[in-house]
C-alpha cells in the first residue's frame, strides 16, 4: 500500500456521460477522496451524446451540447488523457495501458466504455461512406455527406436511425429508411402509431423499405458505397449508408481483463453497488449489465452514477435496484412518447383513443389496476404523468374513467390547468410561485446540463416551493434535455444529507426505538454532522410523534414559527392568532384583543379564512406580553398542528340547521388542540348538507344530517384543490370524536413530514386506512387511546412556555451596543 | 489595526445550532451563532437575498438557513451556497475563557467585513 499520506488514485477510462456524471456526483461529496484520472478515446471533452440529432439536424451546435469543457478537469484537479484508448487491464499490477503506451496505475477503477453499434455482417461494410451513429465524428462524417451527395440509405428504423434520417433529408438529401421488421421502431411503438408515424415523416418526404433484408453494400471504382442490394435482388442508390441496426455494450476490455460478462443481452456484469467480479474495479453506463438488463438511456445511467459515487466514497448505502426507462424520439414537430410494457399480453387490458385524421392515438396497458405501460402519438402532453403513475406502481381504479384524458381532467379546479409547456411562449411563466418563465427554465436546463427536476429547482427555482408546476417543468426537461428524461426515482431520499427515504427513517425510530436525532443520523449513518433545515424537523417530528412523552422534543431543530410560536412575516415581525373555540368570541376577548392592539401598536388587525383573528405586525420582544395580555389560548397557527376547526352557527340559531355543529366543532377543537401532525391539519363541521362551513375542502370534514353527522377526510383548499372523499357516518358527538381522532392518529404514525391529509391518502390508499380505522374497531380504539396518551398534559406554549421549551432567551437581545 | 475586543455575552447564553441576536444602534443587527462544535460565528442578521433576519434560521453544520426563503448562508464567510448568489458582512469573533468578543473597530463602523477579504473570521475557544 501506499503511504497514508498519499491519496488513492482512482482512474475512469471512457470519457462519456455516465463516467463523468460519476466523477460529478463523487466530487460532491469526497471532494479529496482520490486523485483522478480520466482516458477518453474521442478528442472531444465530455458532451451530451442524447443531442447529437439536434446537431445532426442543424438546431444545436457541438459546442452546445459539451456538458464539460477540458478546463472543468482541470480545475478539480483530474488528469485528463484524450485521444487514448485504454487496451490492458493489468489487474495484477492493479494499472490500466493506453494504445500509446501510457500507464496510469489505480486502486479504484471505473469502467464507463459505452457501447458500439452493431455492423451488419453484409459484403461492402467496410466501403467509404459506410457509417455508424454514434459519435460526434459520426455525426460530421453525415454532416459532410450531405453536403456534397445526394442519396442516403439509413438501415435500421429504430429511434437512432428515424433521428438520423431526420437530420440527413433537413440537410437536404434523398433519404430512404431501411428495416427489417413490419413496422417501425417495433421496441417502442405498436403497430398503429408506428404506422400513424411513418405516414407523418413520409409527408416529410422520407421513405420507407419494411421487412427489407439488407444482403450486400456496393461499390464505385473508388471505393466508395454506391448502392444498397436486398436479398430478393432490387437495389437502391446510395452514397452514403448510415448503420443503425443496435448496439452492443462495449465489454472487449473488461472481457480480456476477465471480468465476467454477459453474453445476451450483453454487458460487464455489476452488483447492486456498481462493483464487478474484481471489486477493485467499477462498471457504469451503457457497458454494463445490472441483473439482466442493460440500458442505453440518461436516466439509469445516472442513477447509476449516483449509486457507484456514493460507494466509491466510501458511505457505501446506495443501492441501485434498476430502473423503468421511457423513449421520445427527438424529431421536431413529432410528438412520441412510450415507456413500460405497452404491448400487454393475455393477463392485461388496453385502453385506447385512436384519431387516424386529428393524428393522435394514444394506448394505456393496463394489469391489476395499474398502469403498466403506456404509447402515445401526436399529443404527449401527458407522457410525463403517465410515466410517474407507472413507476409510482399506484393503483388507477379512482381515476379510470378518466385517466386517458390526461391528468388535467382529474380535478376541475387548481393551478394544473394549462399543461401544454411545448406551445407555452418563452416569457409565459412556468412557475408561478418564484416567477419564473419558461425561456429561463430552458436557457439554464441547456446552459448549465441539467438533468433532473432536482437540478431545475436549485437553479431557477421553477417547482421549488408549491410544486404545482412539477409537471410542466419535467415536460421542458424531456423536451430539452434530450427524449428519454425520466423523473425522480420513486424512492426519493429524505434530502441531501442522507439516501434514506422517509419511510425508512421512521421504520428506523420504531424498530430500533431510536429516541433522539443523533441516534437516528448515527444509526442510518448521516453523511452531515447535524442534517440540515429539511431532514431536522422531519426527524425531530418522527421522534416526537413515535415516541410521545419519551423523546424530547428539539427546538433548535423546529422552523422558526415553532421556536417563536408565532409566524414570520417578509419584515422579520411575526404575526399572532390565538384559537377561538369553533369561531366562536365574546366581548371580552374583542375587548383583550383591541386593548393589546392599541398598546403595542399592532400595524393590521385581519380576519382569517378559519374564523380567527389574525395580529400582524408584531415585534419579537413583545411576543409573550402579547400573548399574556391577550389570555387566549394558542391558536397553533405557525405549526405543523391542529389549526382551526371551521363551524357554521347550526342548529342553535340557522332556521335549516339539523346539527349543533357549533358544538361538536368546539368539541373537536379542545379534543385535538395542541396536536402536532406531519403537516398542518384543518377541520371543519357543518350543521347541514348545505355546508356553509366548507366542509369538503378540509383534512377531516363534518357534515350533519337528519340521522347524524356524515365524516370526510383528505380534503384541501389549498395549491390545488381537492374534495375530500367520504369515510364514513357517525351518529352520536363522541363517535364523530373517535373517527376523526382515530383517523388523525394513523395519519401522525404513517404520515411522512410535510405530506398533508390528501396526499397521505393517495400513497397509502383510502382502502388501507379505512381498514384500520373503520373495519377494526379495536384498532380504533387504540388508536384514538394512542392519540389522547400523546396529547395528555401538552402545554399550550403561549402559557406554560417552560414546560413546552420555549427559549425565552429568544424574546431578548443579548447586548445592545 | 489592532482590534478592540468588546465583550457580548457568554457562549453558553447562545443555544446549541441557535443563535442570539446582538442590537446595534447603526448598520443593522448582529447575529451570533454558535454550531454543534461548540465553534461561535457572527453575521449581519440579514440575508443578502430579501434581508430575512438570519438569527431566527436553523443552523446546521457550518451553515444557517435563512427563515424566509431558505437560501443556506455559510457561517464562516457570509457566503450563499450555489446556485444561489449573494454574501452577507460577517463579524470578527474572538472566544476567550468562554465569553464571546466582537472587534469595536468593525462593531461601530457599521460595517463587518465582506467575506472575500477575510480567510476566517471564527476562533474556536
Amino acid at each position: 500500500m501506499d503511504g497514508d499520506y498519499q491519496k488513492q488514485k482512482l482512474v475512469l477510462v471512457g470519457n462519456g456521460m455516465a463516467g463523468v456524471r460519476t466523477l460529478e456526483e463523487l466530487l460532491k461529496i469526497a471532494p479529496d477522496l482520490y486523485d483522478i484520472t480520466v482516458f477518453g478515446a474521442e478528442p472531444h471533452a465530455n458532451y451530451n451524446r442524447i443531442l447529437l440529432s439536434p446537431v445532426l439536424a442543424g438546431e444545436q451546435t457541438i459546442e452546445q451540447i459539451m456538458l464539460n469543457q477540458v478546463e472543468w478537469y482541470a480545475e478539480n484537479g483530474i488528469t485528463l488523457h484524450l485521444n487514448k484508448t485504454i487496451v490492458k487491464i493489468d489487474r495484477v499490477r492493479r494499472q490500466v495501458i493506453a494504445a500509446d503506451g501510457t500507464v496510469a496505475p489505480y486502486d479504484r477503477l471505473l469502467l464507463a466504455t459505452g457501447s458500439n453499434p452493431f455492423i451488419l455482417p453484409v459484403p461492402g461494410k467496410d466501403l467509404q461512406g459506410v457509417l455508424s451513429y454514434r459519435d460526434i465524428a459520426d455525426t460530421h462524417g453525415m454532416i459532410d455527406a450531405a453536403a456534397v451527395y445526394k442519396h442516403a440509405v439509413v438501415i435500421g428504423g429504430g429511434l437512432l436511425g428515424l433521428e438520423a434520417a431526420n437530420g440527413l433529408k433537413l440537410r437536404g438529401m434523398d433519404v430512404t429508411v431501411v428495416h427489417i421488421n413490419p413496422w417501425l421502431m417495433e421496441r417502442q411503438l405498436d403497430k398503429v402509431a408506428a404506422k400513424m408515424l411513418q405516414k407523418s415523416l413520409e409527408e416529410r418526404g422520407l421513405k420507407f423499405l419494411l421487412e427489407a433484408q439488407t444482403a450486400e453494400l456496393i461499390g464505385n471504382e473508388q471505393g466508395r458505397v454506391k448502392a444498397v442490394r436486398f436479398k430478393d435482388g432490387s437495389e437502391v442508390p446510395a452514397d452514403l449508408v448510415v448503420m443503425a441496426v443496435g448496439i452492443r455494450p462495449n465489454t472487449a476490455l473488461a472481457q480480456l481483463a476477465g471480468l465476467r460478462c454477459s453474453e445476451r443481452p450483453g454487458g460487464i456484469l455489476v452488483n447492486d453497488t456498481m462493483q464487478t467480479y474484481d471489486p477493485r474495479i467499477y462498471a457504469v453506463g451503457e457497458c454494463v449489465n445490472h441483473r439482466g438488463s442493460a440500458y442505453g438511456l440518461v436516466a439509469p445511467l445516472f442513477e447509476m452514477a449516483r449509486v457507484c459515487a456514493t460507494h466509491l466514497a466510501q458511505f457505501g448505502i446506495g443501492m441501485y435496484a434498476g430502473s423503468v426507462t421511457s423513449t421520445k424520439l427527438k424529431v421536431t414537430g413529432i410528438d412520441l412518447f412510450s415507456a413500460g410494457d405497452f404491448t400487454g399480453g393475455a393477463d392485461t387490458e388496453e385502453i385506447t383513443l385512436s384519431d387516424p385524421i386529428g393524428g393522435v392515438y394514444k394506448k394505456l396497458v393496463i394489469r391489476d389496476d395499474k398502469l403498466i405501460g403506456a404509447c402515445l402519438y401526436g399529443d404527449t402532453v401527458d407522457g410525463a404523468w403517465y410515466f410517474q403513475l407507472l413507476r409510482e406502481g399506484k393503483s388507477i381504479t379512482e381515476i379510470r374513467d378518466h385517466l386517458m384524458f390526461g391528468e388535467d381532467h382529474l380535478g376541475d379546479t387548481g393551478h394544473q390547468g394549462q399543461s401544454k409547456a411545448l406551445t407555452m411562449a418563452d416569457d409565459a411563466e412556468v412557475c408561478g410561485c418564484n416567477g419564473v418563465a419558461k425561456g429561463t427554465i430552458c436557457k439554464a436546463i441547456k446552459d448549465k446540463g441539467l438533468f433532473t427536476l432536482d437540478d431545475v429547482r436549485k437553479h431557477t427555482k421553477a417547482s421549488s416551493s408549491c410544486g404545482s408546476c412539477t409537471g410542466l417543468v419535467e415536460q421542458l426537461l424531456m423536451f430539452v434535455a434530450g427524449g428519454d428524461y425520466s423523473a425522480a426515482p420513486t424512492s426519493k431520499p429524505m434530502c441531501g444529507c442522507t439516501d434514506h427515504t422517509h419511510q425508512d427513517a421512521r421504520d428506523a425510530i420504531r424498530k430500533e426505538h431510536l429516541t433522539t436525532i443523533p441516534d437516528v443520523m448515527r444509526y442510518l449513518a448521516w453523511r452531515t454532522p447535524n442534517g440540515c433545515a429539511s431532514c431536522r424537523p422531519a426527524l425531530n417530528y418522527y421522534l416526537i410523534s413515535t415516541w410521545p412523552k419519551e423523546a424530547k422534543d428539539d427546538p433548535q431543530s423546529r422552523f422558526i414559527n415553532e421556536r417563536a410560536h408565532a409566524n414570520i412575516q417578509k419584515d422579520g415581525t411575526y404575526s399572532v392568532i390565538p384559537r377561538m373555540w369553533g369561531g366562536e368570541t365574546n366581548a371580552s376577548e374583542l375587548r383583550r384583543i383591541a386593548d393589546v392592539v392599541d398598546k403595542y401598536k399592532i400595524p393590521t388587525v385581519k380576519v382569517t379564512g378559519g374564523q380567527r383573528i389574525d395580529l400582524l405586525g408584531v415585534k419579537k420582544e413583545d411576543l409573550k406580553s402579547v400573548w399574556t395580555e391577550l389570555d387566549m389560548p394558542s391558536g397553533h397557527a405557525y405549526a405543523k398542528a391542529l389549526r382551526t376547526v371551521k363551524t357554521c352557527v347550526g342548529s342553535e340559531w340557522c332556521r335549516f340547521g339539523t346539527q349543533n355543529s357549533t358544538l361538536m366543532g368546539q368539541q373537536l377543537e379542545r379534543d385535538l388542540w395542541r396536536m402536532y401532525s406531519p403537516h398542518k391539519v384543518k377541520i371543519a363541521v357543518s350543521g347541514c348538507p348545505r355546508n356553509c362551513a366548507e366542509s369538503g375542502i378540509k383534512d377531516v370534514g363534518v357534515i350533519g344530517v337528519d340521522s347524524g353527522w356524515e365524516i370526510y377526510v383528505g380534503g384541501n383548499g389549498g395549491i390545488k384543490t381537492e374534495v375530500a372523499e367520504f369515510f364514513v357516518k357517525a351518529k352520536t358527538h363522541e363517535e364523530v370524536l373517535e373517527y376523526s381522532g382515530a383517523f388523525l392518529q394513523l395519519y401522525r404514525e404513517e404520515g411522512w413530514y410535510l405530506e398533508r391529509t390528501v396526499h397521505y391518502i393517495a400513497r397509502v390508499g383510502l382502502d388501507h386506512v379505512k381498514k384500520l380505522v373503520l373495519e377494526d374497531a379495536a384498532n380504533r380504539a387504540a388508536l384514538y387511546e394512542r392519540l389522547q396518551f400523546a396529547m395528555q398534559d401538552e402545554p399550550d406554549p403561549w402559557h406554560q412556555p417552560e414546560k413546552a421549551l420555549v427559549d425565552e432567551r429568544q424574546f431578548v437581545p443579548v447586548a445592545t451596543l | 489595526m489592532s482590534a478592540d475586543w468588546i465583550e457580548v455575552c457568554g457562549v453558553d447564553d447562545v443555544p446549541v445550532l441557535g443563535s442570539r441576536v446582538v442590537e446595534r444602534k447603526a448598520g443593522g443587527n448582529i447575529a451570533i451563532f454558535r454550531n454543534q462544535a461548540d465553534v461561535v460565528f457572527a453575521l449581519l442578521d440579514r440575508c443578502p437575498h430579501k434581508g430575512g433576519p438570519l438569527s431566527q434560521g436553523i443552523v446546521f453544520g457550518e451553515r444557517v438557513a435563512c427563515p424566509l426563503h431558505n437560501w443556506s448562508i455559510g457561517l464562516v464567510d457570509g457566503v450563499a451556497a450555489l446556485p444561489d448568489e449573494g454574501c452577507t458582512k460577517t463579524f470578527t469573533v474572538k472566544v476567550d475563557g468562554g465569553r464571546v468578543y466582537l472587534d469595536a473597530h468593525e462593531v461601530y463602523a457599521g460595517g463587518g467585513t465582506s467575506a472575500p477579504d477575510v480567510p476566517t473570521n471564527a476562533l474556536a475557544a
